[in-house]
């Protein structure tokens, strides 16, 4: 194997399916347009309640001032823009999401790179994962082409919990979803606290949103970047 | 080229695109997507639900301890102050448009009437509810007696809060939500005659949908066959002047 270092370090392979590519950028805008569109709304009533109901006169458990014009879309207060933004953006992000898990059920993307495997939830396995995250230790070569434990757990956290929780709980503040579905009020102990979930919930996506820009920073951003636009990745050389 | 720049400043999740949004948002055919994504939600809302699917209905022990009023909170025009001044011994509700037997009803009338009584919850497009229990008479029962013809598709309400210019407040409905068994024109609100600032002496309850429709102090209620001649042709004021939507079940 001489000289197979280099041939090695210079190895592209397809790392990201076409799906997952398209599903990426499409949730990239979709869910920035979501948020700001989002918070455009939340200042209409920046208060947040539990329960059934909540207005002035009831106790909040979160009152805050107005999010600047910096990040709400469109840029000044206009309720009901923000509202068309965000009421036209999440049917196509909530059957986009719901068309992803299909298709990575389909062709076992959930299966093959999601699914935890046997030994992996092992108490030594996970903290060996934090450890070599925390000194930054990416692995290398072949390894870097499977997700670790602390990757599949905030990709599957994502789409599976707080993906799913963010639509439930948006579609639970519809009066005629109320009506549709009822099941949804009790699912999250009324409309107030859904409306809560929500915004605790959008606030989680922007957390792992940081997170994930951070990994992306320090694996390499052209490598990263480059595939997820074509899906060829380059193996990291192993270290020495 | 404005397009392509803000869409590699999306990637890059500046907050300068916020910008890049409004000025797409400007664009007529981003905008008329925008402003027909409510189409989509009545569509699917109304596909996923019974014509006659109930919005929750409440224990006693959940009514909201003040029930928040919003908009206007008196119209204090001279004609509003007179019928007020006269306990609404002198106000009526008039019934027409496309209808066979047009009707002028007084409260007394309306009482005489039989009632529905619901504790539901109000959702304000602003995002807070307030859980409130209404009594008074379903609208199907006053278009049943006021004739109405089989060409109306819409039912438009007017009411007395002037909202500048001599315009009165107005919104409308179609029949799905005008014949609902919840939709009712209430007399009462937590067991007492409406307070104006919550639109004595008659509001609509249409409790599919956001506050903004539940029109207060009303005056009369017409049939139309159509929106286009009400106001500026998007059936409401809000939709008129604010861009909001017509259907508000979301």
């Amino acid at each position: 194997m001489d000289g197979g270092d280099s041939s090695m370090s210079s190895a592209t392979v397809r790392r990201h399916r076409l799906s997952t590519r398209l599903w990426h950028w499409l949730n990239a805008v979709l869910l920035y347009v979501l948020f700001t569109s989002g918070l455009g709304i939340f200042n209409a009533h920046p208060r947040l309640y539990w329960g059934q109901y909540g207005a002035n006169f009831d106790r909040p458990w979160l009152a805050l001032e107005r999010f600047g014009s910096w990040v709400t879309l469109p840029a000044h207060y206009n309720l009901a823009l923000s509202r068309h933004w965000h009421l036209t953006a999440a049917p196509i992000f909530a059957f986009a999401l719901l068309g992803y898990m299909l298709w990575s059920l389909v062709n076992r993307h959930v299966q093959r790179d999601l699914a935890f495997r046997r030994g992996e939830l092992v108490p030594g396995h996970v903290w060996q994962d934090i450890k070599d995250h925390a000194r930054l230790r990416f692995p290398t070569g072949e390894a870097a082409l499977r997700y670790n434990v602390l990757q599949k757990a905030s990709y599957v956290g994502v789409i599976f919990v707080l993906l799913p929780l963010v639509i439930l709980t948006g579609l639970t503040m519809s009066p005629g979803m109320n009506a549709a579905w009822p099941w949804l009020v009790d699912l999250f102990g009324g409309r107030q606290s859904a409306r809560s979930i929500h915004f605790i919930a959008a606030f989680m996506l922007v957390a792992f949103f940081l997170v994930h820009m951070t990994m992306v920073l320090l694996a390499g951003p052209v490598n990263e970047i480059r595939s997820m636009i074509t899906g060829r990745y380059r193996l990291p050389e192993p270290r020495r | 080229m404005s397009l392509i720049l803000s869409r590699r400043a999306l990637i890059l999740g500046a907050g300068a695109t916020l910008a890049g949004c409004d000025r797409l948002a400007r664009q007529e055919p981003v905008r008329e997507l925008l402003f027909s994504a409510d189409n989509f939600h009545k569509w699917a809302q109304r596909g996923l639900m019974d014509r006659n699917a109930l919005a929750r209905e409440f224990r006693p022990d959940q009514i909201s301890p003040t029930f928040r009023a919003n908009g206007t909170s008196n119209p204090n025009t001279e004609a509003y102050k007179a019928v007020w001044r006269s306990g609404f011994a002198d106000w009526r509700l008039r019934v027409g448009g496309l209808v066979g037997h047009p009707l002028s009803l007084s409260l007394a009338q309306l009482h005489a009437m039989p009632h529905r009584e619901q504790i539901t919850r109000h959702d304000c497009v602003e995002g807070w509810s307030a859980i409130g229990k209404w009594r008074g008479v379903p609208l199907s029962l006053i278009l049943d007696a006021a004739r109405m013809s089989s060409r109306a598709r819409y039912i438009v309400f007017r009411c007395a809060d002037d909202m500048g210019d001599g315009n009165g407040y107005y919104e409308s409905i179609d029949l799905v939500d005008a014949f609902h068994p919840q939709t009712i024109l209430a007399f009462a609100l937590n067991d007492r005659p409406l307070r104006v600032a919550n639109g004595a002496p008659l509001r609509l309850r249409v409790e599919r949908q956001l506050g903004y429709k539940h029109a207060k102090y009303l005056t009369a209620i017409e049939a139309v066959e159509s929106l286009s001649g009400i106001g500026k042709g998007k059936g409401g004021f809000w939709e008129d002047f604010s861009g909001y939507d017509w259907y508000a079940g979301i």
